[in-house]
């Protein structure tokens, strides 16, 4: 069994010192929000957390493409590992805006496109799981996986689409004013050196976790492949 | 019911077939179901009487008083179709797996879209009968009057993109080993823009707005079924090849 590459040990280990720097920059360099306050701070992770999910969703909705024309099961790994990695970060996402909701908008949940997406987004990726646990052929499930995150994410922003007919009050912070939004901040150079880094840092950790997953997949692979052999 | 679909003339090379035998043999598949479900009645009764149920069960969860009412209506009836329509789907799919039939239906020398579009009109056509029979009763125990065109189109155009994922998914989850329960885990979340675009556009008509208001969702559903149709006709083979 091949031993775990240098390249990937090095970056598990760069993963959690950016991820540490990045944690030590939103809590003490970054000034603290005039009429929020501390809470703002969640905000850095956020961000960070909610692109690299979306990123892996998107790369999802690719591999997913590439999978139904080659059939090579490689992408079909490909798009467990971002899916995986994807929905716990999306999990992370909403936990933490929720925590963040509470002190600005004085409440844990309410449906606005974006928060109803998120809500839409984590079920159809759960669905997907489910769906791919109760198959055992691996090319079948390989297969309808595929076709299920290429509906998923067509339908994902469709919903959030549909949604956005309704009035929103998510505030945008990097463009765009909407007049409406509740708890919207414009942020000081120090903030955005926050920000930036977080969205580095937590690149960095969804590449670290993708390639942990992408290997592990393979491991599986291998390991029921062997089973059949001392079966036979 | 096989021999229908085996009626369409067999065409050595399936790439250039005339377009004809595409719709004879959606026509057949169709035909196939229409006739299976008019001597069983099984799905549509089931179907049916669910629908009322869940109507039924509205009544009490939501006290349908007459303020209420006007406010919930379409809410109501959306939700009645979605739960009916996978009881639908569900059964429409498990009765090919079972008795061994969609492995006849794959042999038939067709595209294997034509048993999709097949399976899609038949699915509607279940749906929207049911819905034409809910909607007088509907009316009557509420006393609102449901009939209007607007609506109508609304219920078709919502039904199609309904049935068009749903027929797809439920292809896929009769061969899981979860399959009933699966279906709505699967269809729901990725159904719920129709849901929504349908919810609008309906009580927007029941309140009596102009159709020009309720423009953006009914476009919304146009814009769905387009899509997603296209998509499952795309991936339709992936999902029933051995």
């Amino acid at each position: 069994m091949p031993s775990k590459p240098l390249t990937l040990r090095i970056l598990d280990i760069v993963s959690v010192i950016v991820l540490g720097i990045s944690a030590y920059i939103a809590l003490f360099v970054a000034p603290t929000e005039l009429v929020m306050g501390d809470v703002q701070r969640v905000f850095y992770f956020h961000i960070g957390t909610a692109w690299t999910a979306l990123l892996g969703f998107i790369l999802a909705a690719g591999f997913s493409v590439i999978y139904l024309i080659t059939k090579n099961l490689l992408w079909d790994r490909l798009q467990v590992a971002a899916i995986e990695v994807s929905l716990v970060f999306f999990l992370i996402t909403i936990v933490l805006g929720s925590i963040w909701a509470r002190p600005a908008w004085n409440t844990w949940w309410t449906w606005d496109p974006r928060l109803t997406t998120a809500a839409v987004t984590e079920l159809i990726y759960i669905a997907y799981f489910m769906l791919r646990q109760g198959i055992d052929d691996p090319d079948r499930r390989a297969r309808f996986g595929a076709v299920y995150a290429l509906i998923g994410g067509l339908s994902a922003p469709i919903t959030f689409f549909a949604i956005r007919l309704f009035r929103t009050i998510h505030p945008v912070v990097i463009s765009g004013s909407n007049p409406e939004a509740e708890g919207a901040f414009s942020m000081t150079p120090d903030m955005r050196t926050a920000f930036f880094f977080a969205l580095f840092a937590f690149t960095v950790v969804f590449i670290d976790l993708f390639w942990n997953r992408i290997r592990l997949g393979e491991l599986q692979d291998k390991v029921e492949q062997l089973k059949l052999k001392v079966t036979m | 019911m096989i021999d229908k679909v085996t009626d369409v003339k067999p065409v050595s090379n399936s790439r250039t077939r005339p377009s004809g035998n595409f719709i004879k043999a959606v026509a057949a598949v169709l035909w196939k179901d229409l006739t299976a479900e008019f001597r069983s009645r099984e799905l549509f009764s089931a179907m049916l009487v669910f629908s009322l149920l869940i109507i039924l069960i509205f009544n009490f969860a939501l006290e349908l008083d007459i303020k209420t009412r006007q406010s919930v209506n379409a809410g109501v009836l959306w939700a009645t179709f979605a739960f009916a329509g996978t009881l639908g789907l569900n059964r429409s799919m498990a009765i090919e797996k079972d008795r061994g039939c969609l492995d006849g239906l794959l042999l038939a020398p067709v595209d294997r879209s034509a048993i999709y579009f097949g399976k899609v009109l038949s699915n509607l056509a279940f749906m929207l009968i049911v819905e034409i029979i809910v909607l007088p009763i509907y009316s009557v125990l509420y006393n609102v009057n449901l009939f209007l065109p607007g609506l109508l189109l609304v219920i078709l155009l919502g039904s199609i993109g309904y049935v068009g994922v749903g027929t797809l998914l439920a292809a896929m989850s009769v061969q899981t080993r979860t399959r009933d329960i699966l279906l709505p885990i699967l269809l729901f979340p990725v159904v719920i823009p129709v849901l929504l675009a349908a919810v609008k556009a309906s009580s927007g008509i029941l309140a009596g707005a102009e159709l020009a208001d309720i423009l953006l969702p009914i476009n919304l559903l146009i814009a769905y079924d387009v899509i997603f149709i296209a998509v499952a006709f795309m991936v339709f083979d992936s999902v029933v090849e051995e």
